[in-house]
Parts: structure tokens; sequence; C-alpha cells
């Protein structure tokens, strides 16, 4: 999603490039395995070797994966400490995943209730010309497809551009690009956002206020995403950026398009991710390869990465493990999902304002689990859409609120049996879809008419 | 209240929201498996005929609460898995959580889900404008709706109780008694709008199955003395 300014006047597509693109782009560093196996590595180093500096990269880690390190014993006990704690910590990361998505979905739903902007009809965004108010279905059904296909066309034009960028190690540009899409969002939309909400509500706001207000909660954005800042203000603004995207798309994009659309991005997605010519792939491939942690600003991370240079004096008595630690939790960026990741990037504050906080506090959160903001985009696009079109209203868009949460569930399942990044749009968009439909069409008549004459099942 | 369970015992544990929400998914999934069903019926039926539709939603409705009995039944199923995976991979060799904790958070699940389901589009219409029961309608619908749905998620919940509890100990009549209350409780919806024909039994009914699944699982009246005078 991306708001990025490409010279384009829709606001929705650079986003749309962006998202795509930036969760390849963020490596997803080793996946949620091998976070583990890098910290089991850290543990195990720590505990017999005192190996200081431990495995600082992630990705080749996990001494149980190196295959003839001639200690199989070790490799089969990590492997299934491994496991233990991966379902251990399983449930709680699929909660820490649950509580953004919803946070972002009840911002979504709650905003199409209230606020009648997003739900008129007010023109459509470039990307997606042809319109659908023809008479015949058939004609609008082809529409719908053209649309998709230029918005997915376009799409990937970004994000092969944007992986060629991330290859010839065009970082500033990309940073640029980042910058000045965040900022847009961060800005422009926030701005549209408030005026409609307060004219909604019927409250007079001044200009010098307006002003006041948005400079200040942009500007904070700004530093929170891009540079350091308290880990939930961050992951607040994440999620209040993907919620602003998801309504913009909502408002612009005409509605077979947007279904198809929804449908055909979890295609792209699933096999962006995982063939092995897909963009995605190779960005997460060259990422691992340089060891650099994964673009920040496209991902929202549950837990607090460290960057390099973690190791602070006052931890100088703890020396080893703190560095054991420390490449541990480098090794810890399990990116889930390489799907859309919007403009920012949620690298979570480095190193001096952590380090002062405890090494307790970094034992703790060790492994984090890492979701690209275009699936929170998608997602609260589907629920969004849901309740601002469906007839059977608050039903339907519970039942897709319940499927996405299952389908996030099971992708997170699946993270932890094939550890490595998955994307995370396909098995929730497909749920997401197929239960709105069905709810709108066959489970509204009869609980209408179950409830017109009150009988309870 | 409802809300309160939720908020107080499960809210502080992952694993039991998770359990919740693949709940909450599983009667989601009968209720559509049991509208198509239904919409299949009216669709094949003469839609003009008064008492031939009545009696395919009395239909609909039996075989509604069937169905989801059956998907108690597979999440049952799926929970048993799950509780030997986790057994199989925790470090004392016990499960974090137990199969009767299961039978709780399932049944809330079941039972939020078909509350909300209930209830919801009627608290969004409650908010606008207007007057109950103004076509000859009962004045108390609301209120009927209100208590109705609050207990049918207790019972959704006492029922997950008692269901699993059968399936453990592989005691049939106790899950036949389930699913007979279910039906009874449905059944007892048709006298609507004389609501004393439905919420009456329903609460007792509740009152019962609350009695027993409490006794099931380890209470006791001693137990329930203690902590009434917070001994």
């Amino acid at each position: 999603m991306i708001t990025f300014m490409n010279n384009s006047d829709s606001e929705e597509e650079p986003c749309n490039e962006r998202t795509s693109l930036m969760s390849a782009e963020s490596p997803p560093v080793p996946s949620y395995q091998d976070g583990l196996q890098a910290s089991e590595a850290g543990e195990a180093q720590a505990h017999r070797k005192r190996r200081t500096g431990g495995s600082r990269n992630p990705n080749n880690i996990t001494d149980g994966e190196t295959p003839g390190t001639g200690v199989p014993v070790r490799e089969s006990t990590s492997e299934n400490e491994e496991e233990e704690l991966t379902l251990k910590y399983g449930a709680k990361h699929v909660i820490m995943l649950f509580v953004p998505v919803t946070l972002c979905m009840i911002v979504v739903v709650a905003t199409i209730k209230s606020v009648r902007f997003y739900t008129e009809k007010n023109g459509q965004l470039i990307y997606t010309p042809f319109s659908e108010d023809t008479p015949s279905v058939g004609q609008r059904l082809l529409n719908s497809v053209l649309n998709t296909i230029i918005m997915i066309s376009v799409i990937v034009v970004m994000t092969v551009f944007l992986v060629l960028l991330y290859k010839y190690r065009c970082y500033k540009f990309i940073h640029g690009w980042l910058i000045l899409s965040s900022l847009m969002l961060l800005f422009l939309f926030t701005y549209i956002y408030l005026g409609e909400v307060l004219k909604t509500y019927n409250v007079a706001m001044d200009y010098p206020t307006l002003f006041l207000v948005i400079w200040n909660f942009g500007a904070v954005g700004m530093i929170c995403i891009h540079w350091k800042g308290p880990l939930q203000l961050q992951q607040a603004y994440l999620i209040m950026i993907s919620a602003l995207m998801a309504l913009v798309f909502i408002k612009y994009l005409p509605e077979w398009s947007a279904w198809v659309i929804l449908g055909a991005i979890s295609i792209y997605d699933l096999m962006a991710v995982l063939c092995p010519k897909g963009p995605l792939r190779m960005l997460v491939e060259t990422a691992q390869e340089r060891n650099e942690p994964i673009f920040p600003a496209l991902i929202y991370s549950s837990a607090m990465i460290w960057t390099v240079g973690m190791a602070k004096p006052d931890t100088a008595s703890r020396g080893p493990s703190q560095q054991t630690w420390d490449a541990a939790e480098d090794g810890r960026e399990n990116h889930r999902s390489p799907s859309r990741a919007a403009s920012q990037m949620s690298e979570t504050s480095p190193a001096p304002t952590r380090a002062v906080t405890s090494l307790e506090e970094l034992e703790e959160e060790e492994r984090g689990v890492k979701l690209g903001l275009g699936d929170f985009i998608f997602y609260s696009v589907l629920v969004g859409k849901a309740a601002a079109t469906a007839s059977g209203d608050w039903n339907t868009t519970l039942a897709c609120f319940v499927a996405i949460l299952i389908g996030l569930c099971l992708t997170l399942l699946l993270l932890a049996v094939f550890k490595k990044a998955l994307p995370a749009l396909p098995i929730s968009i497909t749920f997401g879809l197929v239960f709105y439909f069905s709810t709108d069409n066959l489970v509204r008549p009869f609980m209408d008419t179950l409830a017109s004459h009150q009988l309870y099942i | 209240p409802a809300l309160g369970l939720f908020l107080f015992t499960i809210a502080r544990d992952p694993l039991r929201i998770i359990i919740l929400i693949a709940g909450a998914f599983f009667w989601l999934v009968s209720l559509l498996l049991s509208s198509l069903i239904w919409f299949i019926a009216v669709k094949a039926s003469d839609p003009q005929d008064e008492p031939l539709q009545k009696g395919l939603l009395i239909f609909g409705v039996m075989f509604s609460v069937l169905l989801q009995e059956a998907f108690r039944f597979l999440y049952y199923k799926l929970l048993r898995k799950a509780i030997e995976g986790l057994v199989a991979l925790s470090e004392d060799g016990c499960s974090p959580i137990s199969i009767q904790q299961m039978a709780y958070v399932a049944g809330v699940g079941f039972g939020l889900m078909s509350g909300a389901f209930s209830m919801i589009n009627l608290l969004a219409d409650a908010l606008g404008p207007g007057t109950v029961g103004i076509h000859g309608d009962s004045q108390l619908y609301f209120l009927t709706s209100a208590f109705m749905t609050m207990v049918l998620i207790f019972l959704h919940t006492f029922w997950g109780i008692l269901f699993f509890h059968g399936c453990e100990h592989r005691r049939w009549w106790e899950i036949a008694a389930v699913v007979v209350m279910h039906l009874a409780v449905s059944g007892s919806t048709f006298c609507n709008p004389l609501y004393v024909g439905s919420l009456v039994p329903s609460y007792l009914l509740m009152a019962a199955a609350a009695a027993w699944a409490y006794s099931l699982s380890g209470g006791s009246t001693q137990n329930l003395r203690r902590f009434l005078l917070c001994k």
C-alpha cells in the first residue's frame, strides 16, 4: 500500500506496489523456526561453550541445521527443543498478531459504519479505469477482471522494480521512496480522514488546531516508524496507517473489482513467495544472503528486534551471554509473510534505547512474529467491504472477521511447521471470501427468517 | 455476562483465545451448512405456501441443531488431537491446558458466536429510531430476545462441558442428553411469542445443566458454600 508518490494522482497505487513489494522486501530473515533455532543455538552455546559472538548470521545459524557439524546429538536435541519452543510460544505469538489485526479491523469497520464518506462512490482510481456502472452483468464482470489485471500488473511491475533496486543496492532510493510515501500517508490521508470524521459528527475545528494536530501526529509518526520510538507507539501508528490505507481502498475500488482483486492478490502472493523465481522470494533470499534486516517500515513486528550493536557497556558483566543473545536476537527476525508491507517499517528501534532496559526484557521478547503491513491492509479491506456492502450487516462482518482470524491461525501454524517465510494472504483471504459470499447469500435469509419468528437455534 | 466470562477467564491465556475463536469458527461452519440446506429446501419448494414454509423452517432449525452438535463432536476430536500434540511437546509431560478447560472454552466459543449472530442485528437496529411491536407483535421483543440469547450462550457453555465429558468417559447417554436438551430448547422457542412457553423451560434447563456441569467439573455443595461464604 503505500502511499507512494509515484507521479500518479491516485494515492493508492503506490501503496499497492509498495506493499506487495515491500513485504517481499523485508527479508524474512530466518523464519520463525530459524529464529528459534538461533536462540536455541544461543542458549546451547551460552550453556556449554561460552562462545561469544555466537551466530550473528541468522540464516546459517541454527546449529540444528547445518549438517555434518559433527554434533548429531546436539542437532537432534536442539531440534526437539526448537519444536517445543515453537509450539509453546506459538500461541502467544498468534495472539500478538491477533490483537493488532483485530484493532485494525475494528477501526476500519467503525469508520465505515459511521462516516458516510467512505461508502460514497466518488470516482475511481486511475488504476482501475473501467467503470462498473454498466448495464449488463457480463460487461461488469469483464470490466472488473480488466481492472484487476491492470492493478495486479502494476503491482508486479512495482515489485520487480523494488527487487531490482534492492539487488543493486540502491538503498538511498528505497529509503527516500519509503519516507516520501509514509509522509504522504501520514499527512494527507490523516487530514482527509479527520476532516470526514469531524464532518460526520458535526464538530467544528479551526484550521490552526487542525494543523497543529496533524503536524504533531505526522511528525511523531514519521519518527516512530522510521527511526526510534516505543514499540507500542510504533505498532499503533502502523495500525493506523493500515487502517487509513484500507479505507482508501474501500472507497475507491468498485465493488466487483475489489473482490476479484482480493482473490487475485492472494494468488499473486502465493506465487510470489513460493515460486523460486518469484520477486518476493528473491528479495527474501537476497536479504538473507546479505544478512540484513528486513526493510522495516513495511512490516509489523510484534516484538523488539535488535539491530547489530546492541551490546552495551552496562551489560558487560553479562558479557558472553549477552552477545549470544544479541546474535540470537538478530537472528530472530521471523518474517512471516512477505505480503504487502505498507510504507512503514516496523524497524523496532535499534539498540540504544533498549540497551538500558534490561537484558531480561530482551530475553523475554526473543521471538517476535512479523507480519507485512499489506496483510493488515487487505484483511481490513475485506472486512470493511463486508461491512459496507453486505446487506446482512453485522453477521457477515462478524463471519468474515472470524474467518480471517482462523486463516491467520492456520498460516502461523504452517509457519511453525515449515519454518520459512510464508504468504499470509491466501488462506485468510480465501476463508474470508468464502464466508462473505456464503454468509451474505445463504445465512442471511435464514437468520432473518429465524429472527422474525424469534426462533433460536 | 458472556463478555464478562470471556474477559475474566479466557483473555489471559492465549491458547484459550485460539480455542475460543476456533470454536466460534466451527459453529459458524455448522450454521453455514444448515442454512445451505434450508436455502435449497426453500428454493425447491413453493414460496407461497405458508404452512410449508413454516414447516421447512422448523425442519431447518432441527437440522441446524443436529449439525451444531455434530460440529461440536468434530471439534472435540480436533481438540483431543491437539492435546496429545501439546502433551508430547511440553516439557513436563502434561498439557498446559486440560480437556475440561478446553470444553469450557469451546462451549463459550459456540455460545458467543450463536449469541452474536442472534443478537447483533437486533442491537444495531435498536440503536435506530422506531417503536417496538408496532405491528401487533409483542412489545417485549428486545427484552425477551436478550434473555433468550443469554440463556442460550450459557447453555452452550454448559453443553460444551457436558458433551466433552461424555465423550471423554464414553457415556453416550450424556451426549444424547445434550442433544435432546438442545432440541428441546430450540423447540420451545417455537412457542414464541408466547414467551412463558420458551423462556421458562429454557431457564430451568439451564439451571439443570449448570448444576450437572458443575458437579462434573468437580464441584460440590461444600465448595459452593465455602465460596459463597468466602471462607
